[in-house]
């Protein structure tokens, strides 16, 4: 079993490391900058992820809608900023919002559907398409570029080897570690936090332990939901903002998560971590074929970890 | 994974009252190397009723009195998508599995047969005739179907959802990005059906009967499988896993297999679906469509071969002629909407409310056991 794993890490390290000696002696600038657009993107995909995660992991409940809620939130999050100015207003609308909408579908419809995972899912298929379509029809086709507030506005520079990088884009390293450890401490130190846990490993003794079970799922699925709110105001400035980017990043969410191992808050950051990268050096080193490299991760991962690279056995 | 997970929450009822009996019938007579299997219901316990034949003389005769655009439009079209929604039906109400790369797998045939026959991008197609062509596609299709049953079978219920939809998507994206092989956002134009001794299948009538043939072939080999005991096994599995790997079922070998008939069945829809649009682009395989087959055997029902079907039928009708009960621009909205009512309220779609309704308003027939 050692040597079996040793020889995989081989297998995978070394053309991967010959590829970067080769991508760093060819071109160094290129090599980094695509580095830091992966974990920048990385970093977008974990808060986008996790709350798609945390829903799954506590209720099995697949939202399909995740990518529309990031819609919601990253039009929510340019409306605000556009009225008052705040970046930061423009972050809290956007994760208010989404969460409102995701707490209003978790009291209104999956609470009525406990157990049936697979009608809620569908559920969700429709409700993405529902509000991706009134979304389209109060908003329109056209693109919402938000533009960084002054403080993050202009690149950093003086940085070795590339010089110059977007202040915003290097901002959402840190702005992904913080939500990563927020949302651990969350998890691991707070009493809402260890009833999630609980509920993620047997929902029944939750409930019979007393604890309103109904409570805490509404919680769950409004953080989540908020989060990928959250993500869209992020993305609003990162990205933009066009019917489309739903499916992107819902397809970017499944497969965060499907690599990641699903659940699994560390997992979904590893997940973010090797589609971000992975989704960046595509784009930069053979444009046309960089779906390829998210399918090929994704074949690898299903075929050797069919739950994950973090996920456990349920 | 909860007791729940693994389960189809649709179309349970009825199902699984027959193969819970037919897995005890099985389980009474002892194992043995090759388990008994009881067929559900012999040809003859199934006659023909009134109703298949009216159903059967209304759809030969629906070119002579419908117009042709109604022929073309609404019925080629809706039999095409029920042929692929049918594959969809087949995995999902009879395998337990729903995936969601059935559009891609008939993608997949669609630009295949644009790759190897013939097409208005000269230089990408290969340009050869359909007889070698179609039969190309169909297989490329079914390989690509069964890998991907393959990847998805790993997993169980609404896992499966989200890596076929993962891989459908994934499948979109590389048709868009891709110029050498997929042609890039363009896609392949002007692939036509042929001219097969003598009869244009390019016009409105013959086509619709050669569509209408592939979906009768479709619909009985769905019917013909699911007595077969293949089919039988199959429905035991998507009961009961573990007992039917107790009972020496090759649990995995069934699922891909199911996976590699719902992608020939699909396969032969995608071809039927190039044809009847004359070309394929990556919106063909595009998210909306990927969910569109979804809600297509959803609407219908999954409970029968021929809700997939009915489910089409809806489906184009709503679509064609949305233009003039609202704004053609809302289409999704509505079709949105008609699925999350079928979903929440009767999730066995329209056969369901049809059997709700035929329970409370008609006396139950006699003589049925």
């Amino acid at each position: 079993m050692r040597f079996r794993q040793w020889a995989w890490t081989l297998v995978l390290a070394v053309p991967l490391a010959a590829f970067a000696a080769w991508a760093i002696w060819d071109n160094a600038k290129l090599f980094f900058i695509t580095l830091l657009n992966g974990l920048t993107l990385a970093s977008l995909y974990f808060i986008v992820a996790s709350g798609f995660t945390l829903v799954f992991g506590l209720m099995r409940n697949v939202n399909l809608a995740h990518g529309s809620l990031y819609l919601l939130g990253g039009y929510v999050g340019f409306f605000v900023a556009e009225k008052s100015g705040f970046f930061t207003l423009a972050l809290l609308a956007g994760f208010v919002a989404a969460a409102l909408i995701g707490l209003l579908m978790q009291v209104a419809v999956f609470r009525f559907m406990q157990g049936e995972d697979l009608r809620q899912t569908m559920v969700t298929i429709g409700l993405s398409i529902v509000i991706a379509d009134l979304l389209l029809w109060g908003i329109g086709a056209q693109v919402h570029q938000m533009s960084a507030p002054d403080w993050l506005a202009g690149p950093l520079r003086g940085i070795p080897l590339i010089t110059a990088y977007s202040k915003y884009r290097m901002a959402l390293l840190p702005l992904g570690i913080i939500i990563g450890v927020l949302l651990w401490l969350f998890l691991n130190r707070t009493r809402i936090g260890m009833m999630i846990r609980a509920g993620v490993d047997d929902r029944g003794m939750l409930a019979a332990t007393g604890v309103n079970v109904n409570l805490v799922f509404a919680t769950t699925f409004a953080i989540g939901a908020g989060l990928a709110g959250f993500g869209g105001v992020i993305g609003a400035v990162e990205l933009s903002m066009v019917p489309g980017e739903d499916v992107r990043l819902l397809l970017a969410s499944l497969i965060v998560v499907i690599v990641g191992g699903m659940g699994s808050v560390v997992g979904a950051a590893v997940g973010a971590i090797i589609l971000g990268v992975a989704e960046t050096y595509g784009l930069a080193y053979a444009p046309t074929y960089s779906v390829v490299f998210t399918f090929v991760i994704l074949v690898l991962v299903m075929a050797f970890r069919p739950r994950g690279i973090l996920g456990q056995a349920a | 994974m909860n007791a729940g997970a693994g389960r189809l929450a649709m179309g349970k009822q009825g199902q699984t009252t027959f193969s819970a009996s037919s897995g005890e019938a099985s389980e009474k007579r002892g194992l043995s190397l090759f388990p008994p299997v009881r067929v559900a219901t012999e040809p003859w316990q199934n006659p023909v009723r009134a109703h298949h034949l009216l159903v059967l003389v209304f759809l030969i005769a629906f070119p002579i009195f419908a117009t042709p655009f109604l022929t073309y439009q609404i019925g080629a079209q809706s039999l095409a998508f029920g042929l692929i929604a049918l594959s969809l039906t087949f995995l999902g109400g009879y395998g337990g599995m729903i995936s969601l790369a059935q559009m891609t797998v008939a993608g997949i045939a669609g630009y295949m047969l644009a790759i190897f026959g013939m097409s208005g991008e000269a230089a990408l197609s290969l340009g050869w005739s359909w007889w070698i062509a179609v039969p190309i596609a169909i297989l490329i299709a079914v390989i690509a179907g069964t890998g991907i049953g393959w990847l998805s079978v790993r997993t169980e219920g609404i896992y499966t959802i989200m890596i076929t939809l993962a891989i459908g998507v994934a499948f979109y994206s590389l048709c868009l990005q891709n110029y050498s092989v997929f042609n890039g956002f363009q896609g392949f134009q002007r692939v036509y059906a042929p001219t097969v001794l003598g009869i244009n299948f390019r016009e409105q009538t013959p086509f619709y009967y050669l569509v209408l043939a592939c979906a009768f072939g479709g619909y009985f080999l769905v019917k013909y499988i699911l007595r077969a005991p293949f089919g039988v096994a199959l429905q035991g599995i998507r009961d009961n896993p573990r007992r039917m790997n107790a009972l020496g079922f090759h649990v995995i070998a069934h699922r891909v297999a199911a996976y590699a008939v719902a992608a020939f069945i699909a396969a032969v829809g995608g071809v039927l679906l190039v044809w009847y649009n004359g070309l394929i682009t990556p919106n063909s395989v595009g998210t909306s469509w990927v969910i569109n087959i979804l809600i297509i055997a959803v609407l219908g029902g999954m409970r029968h071969p021929i809700g997939p079907f009915i489910g089409a039928v809806v489906f184009v009708l709503l679509q064609t002629f949305a233009i003039d009960l609202f704004d053609r621009e809302r289409f999704n909205l509505v079709i949105g909407s008609v699925f999350l009512a079928i979903v929440l309220f009767s999730p066995d779609g329209l056969l369901g409310l049809w059997a709700a309704w035929k329970r409370k308003f008609l006396k139950p027939r006699g003589g049925i056991k």
